[in-house]
């Protein structure tokens, strides 16, 4: 048995999978979303849901200055429920050396017309009074913002499916090649483009991609309205996000619209299983103690963890697999997925259609990676 | 052992019988506990500590079930943030 | 900073009621170290709780046992995780506490069922076991009128409780039928003591109307509660109230067994004859194992402590009470088995959610907890689902997540403390 007609399908619901189903829906394609779970269930759901523009090469940054204006184009379309809240981000400087990080960054980001505010250390604690005394300063990005993932994927699929789309979840896919996508209930899905967008898991469906999971705990706590106004990030995150191969964590807070304060972060390869790693919980709470003292008389409610889909060189995949014409991948976005989610789905659906990016596609491309395969 | 302990709730005197929660004193008090999400006014349910919805500030310290929390002389309740 | 406790037990408890007080006198007396934690301020449990001027008697005789035996009691403490095999994090007020054991006995208990109906957020809208605590701990009912409503043989020792010490009982509300209680009844025939037990009862309570297949359908009242609308054996009736003492039979506490890894059978936590669970090393005893009562919970204590002590030979003495004792519990769940009617008593805008105020109709179309939860944040909030989780159950058969720490919130510093511990070493 088959369901035909599609023009493309998606397979993978979480934020990316639904932008992209909402971008080729309203630009007229026939789509059909797939998940084996829910709507925004996996990595998405355990995301912090920054909308950031981050700077670690110059594609990173102009890949996520492209969505966070999407984002911001977006926003007065999206309902209560998806608590888009543009608090703006600190980089929380220890240090000199830290600051003088700022002060690059606050030029690129200025360079590139991104408006930030260096803060020096009095101006930090007018802003967060709540960090422990003695910090230098920091790099306030007032663009950047948090929103509650799960809903915002759920939004996404809605808008494709008010403009055509088909969601099809609770199954999983076993295959999906040469525009048949192979259902775990023996039934089958055709369509002239398939979509990877399996996040994490993406490598299951096309062997030979070099996505790997890294995984990330949270911890989220009760309600304490205005304790915490922007989201906050240590510099050193860069260094320790940057450290490839050994687990790292790292001081990064974010304020809920529910008055919740989200705790993170941490990264750790190679740990493949769901459960809490109390070790590396324990010392991204120890951190985030460090910088906010008062957090640790706070009440946590809930801890998870999710996998991030990290490639080589930290940039998504977003384009043809070579080797099967029929596929085109959407994964590897790391940390950063929320964010890029929507610059995701724009530059997939231009190539596909043929439409002009309105940023240079090269560095996403998954052919800058998979050269080993297409001659093997 | 004094008989009776004397707390305050948002600033008023409640005067229970010594060995009480401070859920009590709440319900003597004729005050409900917390707000929720949607602001109504809710009071304690299981008194077990299970399900939360006694939660007050004691002395300061916010999202304490005060169906666990004896009551203390002087001991200061607030459920207005 | 909070202050950081180690500690290490032969055998270590958790639950100080009747299982928990059993388990771990009975191991005590055969020379192991012992510890027993509970999440209350005081030992005995839900059952045996203390009043503001005296302690239960029964609390008061197992606590002289657990001294005897050199017991280390911690009440008001929280177990949080598993840190490692072997290890457990707990929290008191202004410390937490690294507990390592050899054998773990988890006499967690049962709560209370809550199932959503219009009103019924409401202050004054209480447990059946809720309002007894309240009352327990300093409550004055002299006078007040109280409506007793919920499934269980609960309904009735409370309605009992509350009228010695003053309320007005208005009215009993069983939501099980006249039949099922009557089949139930002639079964006590066989338990003489259990017989005399409802025969004091019935004692305490005569006079008070005891309604079957009769529910709440609503309550009512401006800023608490003032009145219930009940449904009298599919009749209307509107009772203007003090208090409602409702809750739906029990709910097992099966959270730190489950994440223990312990395998759970249609809500109750599997054990052998030993009370052995899947996970070796770690007993389970109680209402976890299924809802039973309290002579139930004694005899599993017992053979769990015993067990842990490697006493097997005694535990085993006591295998014939606990089949029989067994009969009884399997009886208990047939009788109150909830009536589908209920099902129907949330309404559209009726909160199922408390922590996050969700209502039924935005839960409605959902098709998993999961799902449910990530878009509306039913059993997000606090209380991690115990009240709702269950609710949902029944509502919409709905499968509970896996669960994960910390089974209670807990401070953050807490769950920090071993990566503190460790800079500061």
């Amino acid at each position: 048995m088959s369901d035909d007609g599609y023009e493309v399908a998606i397979v993978g619901a979480g934020i990316v999978g639904a932008a992209c189903a909402d971008e080729f829906a309203r630009r007229g394609l026939r789509v059909i979303l797939i998940d084996r779970e829910a709507v925004g269930s996996g990595a998405t759901a355990a995301g912090m849901g920054h909308i950031v523009v981050m700077d670690d090469s110059d594609a990173q940054f102009a890949l996520t200055h492209y969505s966070q204006r999407l984002w911001q184009s977006l926003r007065p379309e999206l309902p209560e429920d998806v608590e888009y809240d543009q608090c703006g981000t600190i980089w929380v400087a220890a240090d000199e050396e830290e600051m003088a990080e700022v002060r690059r960054k606050a030029d690129y980001y200025s360079e590139r017309n991104l408006v930030t505010d260096v803060l020096d250390e009095a101006q930090l604690k007018t802003l967060e009074p709540n960090l422990r005394p003695a910090l230098a300063g920091g790099l306030l990005v007032p663009d950047d913002g948090v929103l509650y993932p799960p809903c915002a994927a759920r939004v996404l699929a809605e808008r494709a499916q008010q403009h055509g789309a088909k969601l099809q979840l609770g199954c999983a896919v076993e295959r999906m090649e040469q525009g048949c996508v192979q259902m775990s209930d023996g039934h089958e899905i055709r369509a002239e483009f398939l979509v990877n967008a399996a996040g994490a898991v993406a490598p299951a469906l096309t062997p030979g991609l070099e996505v790997k999971k890294r995984k990330g705990h949270l911890v989220i706590t009760d309600r304490y309205p205005k304790f915490l106004r922007h989201q906050l990030v240590e510099l050193g995150y860069l260094k320790n996000a940057h450290a490839v191969t050994a687990d790292s964590v790292a001081f990064n807070v974010q304020p809920r619209r529910t008055g919740q304060i989200l705790i993170g972060s941490s990264r750790q390869y190679g740990a493949e299983d769901k459960e809490v790693d109390h070790d590396i919980l324990s010392r991204m709470l120890q951190r985030s103690q460090e910088y906010m003292p008062a957090l640790g008389s706070m009440s946590a409610m809930r801890t998870w963890t999710g996998f991030r889909a990290a490639t080589p060189d930290k940039l998504p995949l977003i384009g043809p697999w070579p080797g099967d014409k029929s596929l085109f991948l959407a994964t590897g976005h790391e940390g950063l997925g929320i964010t890029t989610s929507l610059g995701t789905a724009r530059i997939l659906v231009d190539q596909i259609t043929g439409a002009q990016p309105e940023i240079p596609i090269e560095p996403y491309l998954p052919s800058r990676n998979a050269k080993e395969q297409v001659h093997a | 052992m004094p008989e009776r302990v004397t707390v305050t709730v948002n600033g008023a005197r409640v005067d229970v019988a010594c060995g009480s929660t401070v859920a009590v004193a709440m319900i003597l008090a004729g005050q409900p506990c917390r707000a929720s999400v949607n602001g109504e006014s809710r009071g304690p349910l299981c008194a077990m500590g299970i399900c939360f919805e006694c939660c007050v500030a004691i002395n300061g310290v916010p999202h304490r079930r005060s169906c666990q929390v004896f009551c203390e002389n002087g001991m200061e309740v607030r459920t207005d943030g | 900073m909070a202050k950081f406790d180690r500690a290490r037990f032969d055998v270590l408890v958790i639950g100080g009621g009747p299982a928990g007080l059993a388990a771990a006198s009975r191991a005590g007396q055969h020379g192991a170290t012992v510890g027993i934690v509970d999440d209350n301020p005081k030992l005995g449990g839900q059952i045996w709780r203390a009043t503001c001027e005296q302690e239960h008697p029964q609390t008061a005789r197992w606590s002289e046992q657990l001294r005897r035996a050199n017991v280390t009691v911690f009440a008001g403490t929280r177990v949080l995780h598993q840190i490692e095999p072997g290890v457990l994090l707990a929290e008191q007020m202004q410390s937490a506490h690294e507990l390592r054991y050899d054998k773990l006995v988890l006499a967690t208990g049962a709560r209370e069922r809550f199932l959503p109906f219009p009103g019924w957020t409401l202050p004054n809208v209480f447990g059946a076991g809720g309002l007894q605590a309240m009352v327990k701990c300093g409550l004055p009912v002299i006078g007040k009128r109280v409506l007793v409503a919920g499934s269980g043989p609960l309904l009735l020792a409370v309605a009992a409780y509350l009228r010695n010490c003053g309320a007005r009982i208005l009215m009993i509300c069983e939501q099980t039928s006249a039949r099922a209680l009557a089949q139930f009844g002639l079964s006590l025939w066989r338990e003489p003591a259990k017989l005399a037990q409802a025969f004091r009862l019935k004692k305490d309570l005569a006079g008070i109307p005891f309604a079957t297949r009769s529910w709440p359908v609503e309550a009512h009242g401006s800023e608490a509660l003032e009145s219930v609308a009940i449904s009298r054996g599919g009749k209307g009736e509107a009772i203007a109230c003090d208090y409602l003492a409702c809750g739906f039979h029990l709910i097992p506490n099966t959270e730190l067994a489950a994440l223990l890894g312990c395998t759970i059978e249609n809500g109750y936590v599997s054990v052998s004859d030993l009370q052995e669970t899947s996970v070796p090393g770690v007993f389970c005893a109680g209402e976890p194992t299924g809802i039973g009562g309290v002579e139930l919970a004694l005899i599993e204590g017992q053979i769990a402590g015993l067990v842990a002590a490697g006493q097997i030979a005694d535990a085993r003495q006591l295998s014939r009470q606990r089949r029989k004792a067994l009969c009884f519990a399997r009886g208990l769940e047939q009788t109150f088995k909830l009536n589908p009617e209920l099902q129907k008593l949330a309404k559209a805008e009726t909160i199922v959610c408390r922590c996050e105020d969700v209502t039924y109709s935005r839960l409605r179309p959902y098709h998993s907890w999961t799902a449910a939860k990530l878009q509306t944040r039913c059993g997000m909030g606090a209380c991690q689902g115990r009240v709702c989780g269950p609710a949902t159950q029944f509502l919409f058969k709905w499968n509970p997540d896996s669960v994960r720490p910390p089974i209670f919130p807990a401070r953050v510093e807490s769950l920090a403390l071993r990566a503190t511990a460790a800079t500061n070493s």
